[in-house]
Order: C-alpha cells, then sequence, then structure tokens
C-alpha cells in the first residue's frame, strides 16, 4: 500500500468553536492507483487532500506513506517528504508569478538533494515538452492561457519524480476543452504508473478515475 | 537548499522593487558613512595630535606647579611660591642627564605696533627654549643669555603675530610695546601652525624670562608657570622624572608623593591625555553614528516584514513544493543581510569620500583605517542579521496552506 490513513480527525480551532473538518476517515490507496474524491462544498476533500499530502498534520490517526510514519514528523521532515514523494496540482495554479515557467517547473529541485544546475534544466525542459509546453518555457504565468499554467504546475508536480500526485479541483478554473486536455495528461501519467489522487465536482472525470471516494460532512460513505 | 540560492532568490526580490530597497538602503548608508567619517576625523585628530607633539622632542619633561592629584595647586611651605626658577637651576646642576632646563612664565599682553593691535600670549624664556623645542627662526635671531641676565627689553614673535601687527613689513629690529612697554623684535619664528588640539602655536611671543617677570608681571624673577627640560636620550627620561620629583620633594620639604605640590610629565603622558580626549570624543560621535545605522536596521526590518506579508502566497507555493522552515528563514535573511551589506559598502565609499572633503575644507588630517572600514561593515552586517531574524523567523512560521490561501 503506498497510502494508510487510519481513523484520521482533523478538527480547526476558530475562536472557542472547534470545526471538526475530518472525522474517523480511513482509506488505503494501492501504487498506481488513480483516486477520484468527491463530495458537496465543505465536505472536507480540501483537508484530507493536504494531509495526504504532508501540508497539514492531522489532530489524531496514522498516516504511513510508503510504509513509513508521516504523522508526528516535524515540520522540516514534512518539507522533506513533499520535497521527494508528493506532487501537488492546485486549483488557482499556484506559480511564482514573476518566474518563467522553466524556473518554475525547477523549483523543486532547488529545494531537494543538490543537483547540478544544467540536469535540473534538462529534466525541467523534458518534463516541459512532455506537456505541450516547449515553445513557452520563457513565457511567465502571465503569458500563459489557464491551461497552459495548469501544464507548467503539473510539470513541476512531476519533476521530483514522485509517487504521488494529488490534485486539487485541477480543472476547476479551466474550460472544459482545457480541462479535457489536462484530465487526458492525468490519464496518461496514470497509464505510466503513477499515483494519483485528484478531488473533484466534475462527474466526467471522477467516472474516468477508478475509484471514487465519496464524502460527505468529513466523513468517508 | 544549495548555498547561492537564497542569494539568487534575495538579488532578484530586491531589484524587483528598486526604489524601495534602495530607500531602504539609505538608512544604513547614511549610518555607516556618518561612522566611517566620524571615526576618520576622530582617528586623523589622533595622529595629528601625536605627531604634532612627538615632533616637539620625545625628550622633554615638563614641570608644572600643583599637583595634578589632588587637582588644586598646593603651594610651598612659608607662603613659598610651589615651582621656582631656583628649582630649575637646581634640577639642572643635580639631575644626571638633563641637558637644558628653561623656565617659562607667561602673561597675556596687548601687543601694539603703531596703530595695530593684538592680544597673545608672551612667554618669559630662555635661549634653551629654542634649544629643547627645535624651534628654528624665519628671520633675525633667538635673544642670547645676556639678555636674560640683563632684563633686556627685547623678544622673538611667532608668525600670527608678525601678520597680524606687521602685514608684511620685516619685524626684526622694529619695536613693539609689550602691555605699553617698548620691546625690540630681535627675530621671528618659523611657522609650526595649529596644533590639533587647536591651539595656534606661531600665535606667541617670547622675551626673556628675567624681563616678563619684572617689566610685565612686576615682580622678581622667582616663581614659574612651568619648567621645561630637555634629556639627553628618551630611554632615560623615566629615571630623569624620578630624580626630579625626589629633587623637588627634598627641596620643597614634601614627605609622601601624595603632598606633592608639583607634577612631573613627560610627552607620552601629555600625548597619552591628549589622544584619550580625542579617542573619548570619537566614540561618543560613533555611538551617534551607530543609533543612526540602528535606525536604518529598523528600517530594514520594517520593510522585511512587508515584504514577508506580500510574498505570503510565494512562500506557500515554496513550502509545497519542499522548502522548509530553514529554506524560508534563510532566503529573508539573505535578503536582510543583502540590503544591509550593500548599504554599508557604498557607506563606507560615502564616508571615506566624506572623510576626504572634510579634510580638503577645513585642513584637518583624516585616516579613513581599514580597522573602522572592518568595523563599520561588520557593524551593519550584524544590524542586518539582527533586524533581518524577526522578520525571516515569522516567514519560516507561516503554515503553508493559510499561505497559498492567501490573496
Ligand atoms: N483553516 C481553517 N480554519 C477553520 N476551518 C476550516 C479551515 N479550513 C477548512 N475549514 C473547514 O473545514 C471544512 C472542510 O473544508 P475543506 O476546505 O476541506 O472543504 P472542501 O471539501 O475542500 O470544500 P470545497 O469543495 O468548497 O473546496 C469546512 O467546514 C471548512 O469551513
Ligand atoms: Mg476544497
Amino acid at each position: 500500500m503506498l497510502i494508510e490513513l487510519e481513523q484520521i480527525h482533523k478538527v480547526y480551532h476558530v475562536g472557542e468553536v472547534d470545526v471538526p473538518a475530518l472525522q474517523d476517515v480511513s482509506l488505503s490507496v494501492a501504487r498506481g492507483e488513480f483516486l477520484a474524491i468527491t463530495g458537496a462544498s465543505g465536505c472536507g476533500k480540501s483537508t484530507l487532500l493536504n494531509l495526504l499530502g504532508c501540508l497539514d498534520q492531522p489532530t489524531a490517526g496514522r498516516y504511513r506513506l510508503d510504509g513509513a510514519e508521516v504523522s508526528g514528523l516535524s515540520w522540516s521532515e514534512l518539507a522533506r517528504v513533499r520535497n521527494s514523494r508528493i506532487g501537488f496540482v492546485f486549483q488557482s495554479f499556484n506559480l511564482l508569478m514573476r518566474q518563467s515557467a522553466l524556473e518554475n517547473v525547477e523549483l523543486p529541485l532547488v529545494y531537494g538533494p543538490p543537483i547540478p544546475a544544467p540536469e535540473r534544466r534538462g529534466r525541467a525542459l523534458e518534463l516541459l515538452a512532455r506537456v505541450g509546453l516547449a515553445d513557452r518555457v520563457h513565457h511567465t504565468p502571465v503569458q500563459l492561457s489557464g491551461g497552459q499554467q495548469q501544464r507548467v504546475a503539473i510539470a513541476r508536480a512531476l519533476v521530483n519524480r514522485p509517487a504521488l500526485i494529488l490534485a486539487d479541483e485541477p480543472t476547476g478554473n479551466l474550460d472544459s476543452h482545457s480541462g479535457h486536455d489536462i484530465m487526458t495528461l492525468f490519464h496518461e501519467l496514470h497509464a505510466q504508473g503513477l499515483t494519483i489522487i485528484a478531488v473533484t465536482h466534475s462527474d466526467e472525470i471522477a467516472q474516468a478515475a477508478q475509484r471514487i471516494i465519496r464524502m460527505q460532512d468529513g466523513r468517508i460513505l | 537548499m544549495m548555498a547561492i540560492l537564497p542569494l539568487r532568490i534575495a538579488l532578484r526580490a530586491l531589484r524587483r522593487n528598486k526604489v524601495r530597497s534602495s530607500l531602504t538602503v539609505l538608512g544604513i548608508i547614511v549610518g555607516t558613512a556618518a561612522l566611517i567619517a566620524v571615526m576618520a576625523v576622530g582617528q586623523g585628530a589622533s595622529v595629528m595630535v601625536r605627531e604634532q607633539i612627538e615632533s616637539m622632542g620625545s625628550n622633554m619633561v615638563l614641570v608644572f606647579p600643583g599637583s595634578m592629584r589632588t587637582g588644586g595647586a598646593h603651594s610651598g611651605a612659608g607662603g613659598r611660591q610651589s615651582l621656582t626658577a631656583a628649582d630649575g637651576d637646581a634640577i639642572a646642576a643635580e639631575c644626571p642627564g638633563v641637558v637644558a632646563v628653561c623656565p617659562v612664565i607667561r602673561s597675556w599682553t596687548q601687543v601694539v605696533y603703531r596703530d595695530n593691535n593684538w592680544r597673545s600670549m608672551t612667554q618669559g624664556v630662555t635661549p634653551s627654549y629654542r634649544e629643547i623645542r627645535g624651534w628654528s627662526m624665519q628671520g633675525g635671531e633667538f635673544f642670547q643669555e645676556a639678555d636674560v641676565r640683563g632684563a633686556t627689553r627685547v623678544c622673538v614673535i611667532g608668525g600670527t603675530v608678525a601678520d597680524n601687527l606687521f602685514a608684511g613689513e620685516d619685524p626684526v629690529g622694529k619695536v613693539v610695546r609689550l602691555n605699553s612697554m617698548p620691546f625690540r623684535v630681535v627675530g621671528v619664528l618659523a611657522r609650526k601652525g595649529t596644533a590639533a588640539w587647536g591651539q595656534d602655536q606661531d600665535d606667541t611671543i617670547l622675551a626673556p624670562a628675567t624681563t616678563v617677570a619684572r617689566v610685565l608681571e612686576g615682580s622678581p624673577f622667582n616663581s614659574v608657570s612651568q619648567l621645561m627640560i630637555g634629556v639627553a636620550t628618551a630611554e632615560i627620561v623615566p629615571d630623569v622624572i624620578q630624580d626630579i620629583e625626589s629633587l623637588l620633594r627634598q627641596r620643597h620639604r614634601v614627605r609622601t608623593p601624595e603632598d606633592d605640590d608639583f607634577t612631573v610629565m613627560d610627552l607620552t603622558e601629555i600625548t597619552e591625555t591628549v589622544t584619550q580626549v580625542s579617542r573619548l570624543m570619537t566614540v561618543m560621535l560613533s555611538v551617534i553614528a551607530s543609533i543612526s545605522l540602528l535606525v536604518g536596521g529598523i528600517g530594514i526590518m520594517n520593510i522585511m516584514l512587508v515584504s514577508v506579508t506580500e510574498r505570503t502566497r510565494e512562500i506557500g507555493v515554496r513550502m509545497a513544493v519542499g522548502a522548509s522552515p530553514r529554506d524560508i528563514m534563510l532566503q529573508f535573511l539573505v535578503e536582510a543581510i543583502v540590503l544591509s551589506a550593500l548599504g554599508a559598502v557604498v557607506g563606507v565609499a560615502l564616508g571615506a569620500g566624506a572623510a576626504g572633503i572634510i579634510s580638503r575644507v577645513n585642513n584637518w588630517p583624516v585616516l579613513v583605517s581599514l580597522s573602522s572600514i572592518g568595523l563599520a561593515m561588520l557593524f551593519a552586517g550584524l544590524i542586518g542579521v539582527f533586524f533581518g531574524w524577526y522578520p525571516a523567523w515569522r516567514a519560516s512560521r507561516l503554515n503553508p496552506i493559510e499561505c497559498l490561501r492567501h490573496e
């Protein structure tokens, strides 16, 4: 199993009030799976994805990633896990707006184990070509369309050769056509053996996944 | 993360906000420049004081009436004046290693030549004065021993006095009035210029000690303002000082050094005193300059806090792809240090330039020493680290999810 969640709880404290965002979530994901998470707004999908991506820590419960316990790690250790095992794709792309597509794709390598600059660049260029942006490498995000920006984000997610791609509504900000392109890309990646977990509202995408998880009020149905 | 990376990120961020970065750096520039200039002027002054005092002769010993220890002047038993010309004669006769003794009697005098008036210090001395101070003549001659014995009314004047009374005329042979007494000018001293402590050394009149005592002060030639003593070599100065002290204690019937009614000093002591004063001034002014550097540091902290807020989303993105809190901390810390280092470099250059201008305009010596540059750079660097720390720490503590949600 690549991912094993055991009785995960996540509670946000807002002033005096406790907001339970996840309750008793247990989940296993095998290597190479393509998983879709759906559910009404506010049901805890993003919260779950952030925990899976080591961007946050659960309030209670255990999380094993690739056999190694990650709940209870320090922030620096979590950063290392994110850097080496996980690639993120966000709804709002989250690229560095003043840097070129190439520099954005190189960014995760910069925080990883030292790699010579030419190799860094080579890997980034290769991935940009793979997502169909070979002719756009020096463009900054403002010079790219939404679909192109998301493809830069996917190239960035792949550059560290992660075990797991996490996508939070990756097509949410795109028109149906570019959304479709992005999904095609995900399918290709899945076909090459990557594990993908995507949060989505779109039935089309959900149907395309191998397995669908529905959530409601912080629980998996 | 590699070492040069934070530097590249910092330079890029600073270049993006050129105006803001420059204004922030300005605070550090001004502080560093002030620090460098103050230290340059101060150290220049110290060096000049030392050189001037040493040029007076490193084998000179001065004896003053009164005790430095108690602050007030003790007078000798039986109402006797505490330092006399006879003391000088005794020192010359009994202390080995003493090659010349010159009594000095000081008197403020009004000098008049025709319509020209000047107020200056007249010093009653003997011809050995010239020998001890190594002062050459610009014109005429110094007066002779015979003039001292006969208390003749002759004088030698400094360059400033000559300028103010004679305006180009040759003073030698002319008669001036000192407090309305006629004195013949027999010589003009070579110029020595302004001393570091501000005194114009050329604003002086030298006359035979006996004449000054009797004619100007109206008293017998007895008590003196100072004894100037020439010693054979600099090495024996400490021994000579001891000899003089024990001789004078014996002559003045002083039992313990605490009761001394005189002070013996050599030039190293005087040099130390004067340089200590100028050092103190330098330190005080440096502290003030450092405060402006500190204010510059607060400016850096302010701008870094703004920068962290503005770039919250960037921080979130970097964290999401694997930047550790330490990486983020380093990024902002380096940015602050680059700001202050930039300011320090420009400030050092400006400060050295300002010191150069000060020296040109005021004709002061200035000394921009490597140690003062190092000190200013180090201080500015520390300011960068100190004031950059908190904003950088805050950035490193941010929660990645909240950063990514930040607009
Ligand atoms: N930082 C936070 N502080 C307090 N409450 C939060 C925080 N983040 C999320 N929540 C709450 O946790 C619950 C789950 O939020 P989450 O963002 O996971 O929902 P979601 O399923 O992703 O919704 P959407 O489909 O609209 O993106 C919500 O009730 C939300 O209000
Ligand atoms: Mg969400």
